[in-house]
């Protein structure tokens, strides 16, 4: 029987020609990731173990991310310790305030995952880079000590679920809406436990920062990987961007998948998803009068440079509603640095907007923009369970750069179509 | 070996935000994060909860982050094992990892109440509802992951087994 990407890049990893759902495979790693947050408990973990160097220095990477530059006394004191610990074992891949980025934006622009790659990183949204052809999952802190001293993983092959994507989405429609569209459709377990594995022409007209999002999300269905039939974009992107040597996978053409969906982009809608879940998606046309008190562009779901060249579109020439804070916080160094060349920077602060340096920031309720009771905010990140940007009582409304940018404007959530010129 | 306390019930989609909301992540110290296990769902929970007590939730229990803070919150607490109908991968993971029993039984999250006294055998699978006199039968895990939660551990899994070789 067929196996799927996911689990052909398993096999590889793992020395076996074949693989089936349910199996259980320990398999080699390319690479291992932490933030600050997380990769502190790694640490403590990885001395019990008793190895005195990580497995391959260059095969780690550690960003601090989530509440850096620091956010406040604990937060620098768990900053330190990740920089003391990549210095004394020497991680080739630490990346300092200056040249730190969101991880997960930050690690394919740095090109250290390639097609055909297995990634595994203390982070839930390292199915990011499942966008690049590679196996990218989530796993907790004492996973990355183990995959540090070992250098390999025990994992259980997922089944998958197969989205081919058709038609061509419309002018202010991305990666966000139809992810949101899918996360909708089945629920925040809908891919429990499985692959989400994207393939069909409509692929043609997603970027490769559409498909970072799409893959990014693949988490708050429940999934374990999501994961892009790899084609020229994607190989562009990689060489481009990586002196590794990739490897392609593609999916048998016996394959058996737990359920197929034909998504025609055509359709999809901008869409939010509404307090306090992912899974609470409607499109633009039922939302209805939705205020808002902040709005955020950015995270390693938004800030990249599709993100941001959106959102100033939609900016240029107009004004952040009086009562509004727009917070934009692109993804790393290259981006800000690429966004204040193309003029970006000065459209947002002109429109009156702030403009942060990389951090996840508010995000996760952390830093540069948290939320007080009773405030609402709409905005480009990843999950709006209850108190995930702030107070218990505020409310996050998920959606795209082009829903989020204009809703700024307007003060309540808003179609793009509205006032786009 | 056995576990006995009493339920603290949840619904569906309990996720890693209000298991342990992101702002006390800037400490990795089970003392600390216990003290916030649950707060924004249910701020008296570290007030009533005692050693042996057991959270019991229906579907995709700990869905959301990575956070291994989740289950060491839930440790810390003193909570002795979880019991949903489903729980979400990474935290289904991390909690084997730590070494907090985490049993998935769809029969035993319908019929199980808050406030009802458990007994859990885990040697043997079976879930006593001494409240209400009912047992639940759980599915075995996959032998490799017992012997990670016999080791007591990921670590002391990889350990034992690097002395080996």
């Amino acid at each position: 029987m067929g196996m799927t990407m996911t689990q052909k890049i398993l096999a590889a990893h793992a020395g076996s020609e074949l693989v089936k759902a349910g199996q259980l495979i320990q398999a080699d790693l390319d690479l291992v990731v932490g933030n600050d947050i997380t990769t502190p408990i790694a640490i403590k973990e990885f001395s019990k173990i008793g190895v005195d160097k990580v497995f391959d220095r260059g095969k780690v990477a550690i960003v601090p991310d989530h509440f850096a530059p620091n956010k406040d006394i604990k937060a620098a004191e768990q900053c330190k310790m990740i920089r003391e610990f990549s210095r004394e074992k020497e991680i080739k891949n630490y990346f300092e305030v200056g040249e730190m980025g969101i991880e997960h934006v930050l690690i394919p622009e740095k090109g250290l995952v390639v097609s055909g790659d297995v990634v595994i990183g203390a982070d839930s949204h390292t199915c990011t880079y499942g966008a690049l052809g590679a196996f990218a999952t989530g796993v907790g802190s004492t996973d990355m000590a183990a995959g540090m001293a070992t250098g390999k993983c025990w994992f259980k092959v997922p089944a998958a679920l197969k989205f081919v994507l058709n038609g061509r989405p419309s002018e202010f429609v991305s990666g966000k809406d139809v992810i949101l569209f899918i996360i909708g459709m089945i629920g925040v377990d809908g891919a429990r436990y499985k692959s989400m594995e994207f393939v069909g022409e409509g692929l043609l007209h997603l970027s490769m920062d559409s498909r970072f999002t799409i893959a990014n999300m693949a988490v708050e269905a429940g999934g374990k990987n999501g994961i892009f039939l790899v084609d020229e974009k994607t190989l562009e992107y990689v060489k481009s961007h990586s002196m590794k040597p990739c490897k392609v996978f593609e999916p048998d053409e016996d394959t058996v998948y737990d359920e197929i969906y034909e998504i025609d982009l055509s359709y999809i809608r901008p869409t939010v998803a509404f307090p306090h879940s992912p899974e609470n998606a409607k499109p633009i046309d039922e939302v209805g009068d939705i205020q808002i008190d902040q709005a955020v562009i950015g995270s390693c779901t938004n800030g990249r440079m599709e993100d941001l060249r959106m959102a100033a579109r939609i900016l240029k020439g107009k004004r952040v509603g009086k009562d509004v804070r727009l917070i934009i916080i692109p993804g790393t160094q290259s981006i800000y640095l690429k966004a204040l060349e193309e003029g970006l920077i000065r459209t947002f602060i002109q429109a009156g907007a702030v403009v942060s340096t990389p951090t996840c920031g508010p995000c996760l309720g952390g830093h540069m923009g948290v939320l007080a009771k009773g405030e609402r905010a709409v905005s480009t990140t990843n999950r709006n369970f209850v108190g995930r940007m702030g107070h218990p009582e505020s409310e996050v409304y998920l959606a795209s750069p082009a829903v989020t940018a204009a809703s700024a404007v307007t003060g309540r959530i808003t179609d793009p179509e509205e006032i786009s010129d | 070996m056995k576990v006995k306390g009493t339920v603290f019930k949840y619904g569906d989609n309990i996720d890693t935000d209000v298991i342990i909301p992101a702002r006390y992540l800037n400490t990795s110290d089970p003392k600390e994060l216990a003290k916030h296990c649950m707060e924004d769902i249910e701020p008296a929970f570290v007030e009533k909860v005692k050693p042996g007590d057991i959270i019991v939730a229906n579907k995709n229990f700990g869905c959301g982050s990575s956070r291994e803070h989740a289950p060491i919150a839930i440790k810390a607490c003193g909570v002795s094992c979880v019991i949903a109908s489903t729980f979400a991968r990474i935290f289904y993971r991390n909690a084997i990892n730590i070494g907090i029993p985490t049993l998935e039984c769809e029969e035993a999250s319908k019929n199980i109440e808050q406030g009802d006294e458990l007994e859990v055998d885990f040697r043997t699978g079976i879930i006593h509802n001494l409240t209400k006199n009912q047992t639940y039968k759980v599915q075995p895990f996959p032998e490799f992951m017992q012997e990670i939660i016999k080791a007591g551990g990921l670590i002391n899994y990889i350990k034992k087994n690097m002395t080996r070789v």
